[in-house]
C-alpha cells in the first residue's frame, strides 16, 4: 500500500448555482476525509451547499494530442451556431 | 484579580451572578485554551489539508470563547471585557479542563485529545442549548453545530489511525493511555455546579458521563483500541489548579498584551 494519500477531485455546488462546479483537488485517504477535507479547504468562506468528490485516478481525461481529431472537425461547422436565423424584432435581445 | 475569581472564597456563599460567572469562565476557558493548544498546529501540520482543518478547528473554539467570555465580563459586570479575562488572568484564575491544555506532542495525542474533548464538549452544549438563561442557551446554540463537525471529524480520524497502520495504531494506544486520567474531570461537580443545575443554567456534569461514555466506547472499539482499565483520574483545573502546561501556554498567549498592555494593531 502506498503511503501517499490519493489525490480526489472536489466539486462544490454554490449558495446560487444549480451545478456542482470543479474548484481544486487535495488529498486523503478516504472519500469521507476527502469530504471534510473539503469542507474545510473549499468552503471557509461559506462557498457551498454540497460537496462531491472523486479520485482523480477515476477520471478518464481526453488526450492533448488527440486535440486535432477530436476538436479541429468542429471548427469548420459553424452551421451549428444558431446565427443563421433572423430574430423577429419582438423577441428582444437573445 | 475580582473576588470572583479567588478559589478561597466558601462557594456556599456564591451569588446567582457569581455562579453565571464561574460557569462561563469554565465553558469559556475550556473552549479557549484548547483553541490556542490546538492553534500551534498552524504551520506545523502532517499535511496541508490537516493544518487548515486544525486552524478552522481553533479558529471555531477561540471564537466561542470570544461569546463566552464576553458574557462572563458582562455578567461580572467589573469592567472587565473577554480580551482582559483571557490575557490578564493568570494561570489560577483559570477555569479550564486539565484535559485542554495537555500539550500537543505528537499527531495522536492531539487527535485522541480533541476527540475526548468533542464528545463532552457536545454533550454540554446540548445541556448548555437548553439553558433557562437565553444568553447561555443562544451561544451553545451556535457552537452546537461547530462542535457537531468537530466531533464527526476526530471520530473519523480517530477510527482512522487506530484502525490503521500498527505504527498509528501504537501512536493512538499511547495517546488514549495517556489522556484518560483527564476524562474524569468533566463529570466531576462541585458546588457551583451543582447551583447551576439548579438554576437550570447548565447541566449537571454528572448527567453528561453517560452520553459521552457511550459514544466513546463505540468508537474506541471501531478504532480497534482498548480503554485503559484503570487511571489516576486528575482533576481540579476547573476550580483553578493546574499544570505547568498551562502556565507555559499562558506564557506565549499572554505574551503580547503583558508586555504591551493595550496594543492595537
Amino acid at each position: 500500500m502506498s503511503s501517499e494519500w490519493p489525490l480526489w477531485e472536489v466539486f462544490i455546488r454554490g449558495q446560487h448555482g444549480l451545478n456542482h462546479r470543479h474548484v481544486g483537488s487535495l488529498h486523503a485517504p478516504s472519500a469521507e476525509m476527502a469530504i471534510q477535507n473539503a469542507r474545510d479547504v473549499y468552503t471557509r468562506r461559506n462557498e457551498g451547499v454540497s460537496i462531491w468528490v472523486v479520485r482523480s485516478n477515476d477520471i478518464t481525461a481526453s488526450a492533448p494530442s488527440d486535440k486535432g481529431p477530436l476538436f479541429e472537425p468542429s471548427n469548420a461547422k459553424v452551421y451549428r451556431h444558431p446565427t443563421f436565423f433572423d430574430i423577429p424584432d419582438d423577441v428582444g435581445h437573445m | 484579580m475580582s473576588a470572583l475569581t479567588e478559589t478561597t472564597m466558601p462557594e456556599t456563599t456564591l451569588s446567582a451572578d457569581a455562579v453565571l460567572f464561574e460557569t462561563l469562565l469554565r465553558v469559556g476557558d475550556s473552549a479557549l485554551i484548547l483553541g490556542h493548544r490546538v492553534s500551534e498546529w498552524c504551520g506545523h501540520a502532517p499535511t496541508l489539508e490537516e493544518d487548515i482543518a486544525q486552524a478552522n478547528v481553533a479558529l471555531d473554539l477561540i471564537g466561542q470563547a470570544t461569546l463566552w467570555l464576553g458574557l462572563a465580563a458582562e455578567v461580572e459586570g467589573a469592567g472587565r471585557d473577554a480580551d482582559a479575562l483571557a490575557f490578564r488572568r493568570d494561570a489560577g484564575g483559570f477555569r479550564n479542563l486539565l484535559l485542554a491544555e495537555q500539550p500537543n506532542r505528537d499527531f495522536a495525542v492531539t487527535v485522541m485529545r480533541q476527540f475526548l474533548f468533542d464528545a463532552w464538549h457536545a454533550e454540554l452544549l446540548a445541556g448548555l442549548a437548553a439553558s433557562t438563561d437565553p444568553r447561555v442557551a443562544e451561544i451553545a446554540a451556535k457552537a452546537r453545530k461547530e462542535v457537531a463537525y468537530h466531533l464527526d471529524r476526530s471520530e473519523t480520524l480517530v477510527i482512522g489511525l487506530g484502525d490503521g497502520t500498527p505504527e498509528s495504531h501504537a501512536r493512538m494506544q499511547a495517546a488514549l493511555t495517556r489522556l484518560w486520567p483527564f476524562t474524569g474531570e468533566p463529570f466531576r461537580g462541585d458546588a457551583t455546579d451543582a447551583a447551576a443545575a439548579e438554576a437550570g443554567i447548565a447541566p449537571d456534569p454528572a448527567a453528561l458521563e453517560p452520553g459521552w461514555r457511550a459514544r466513546v466506547e463505540a468508537v474506541l472499539a471501531e478504532a480497534t483500541l482498548t480503554l485503559p482499565d484503570t487511571a489516576r483520574f486528575r482533576s481540579g483545573g476547573r476550580s483553578g489548579v493546574h499544570g505547568e502546561a498551562l502556565g507555559l501556554l499562558l506564557a506565549e498567549m499572554q505574551f503580547l498584551q503583558r508586555a504591551y498592555p493595550d496594543a492595537t494593531w
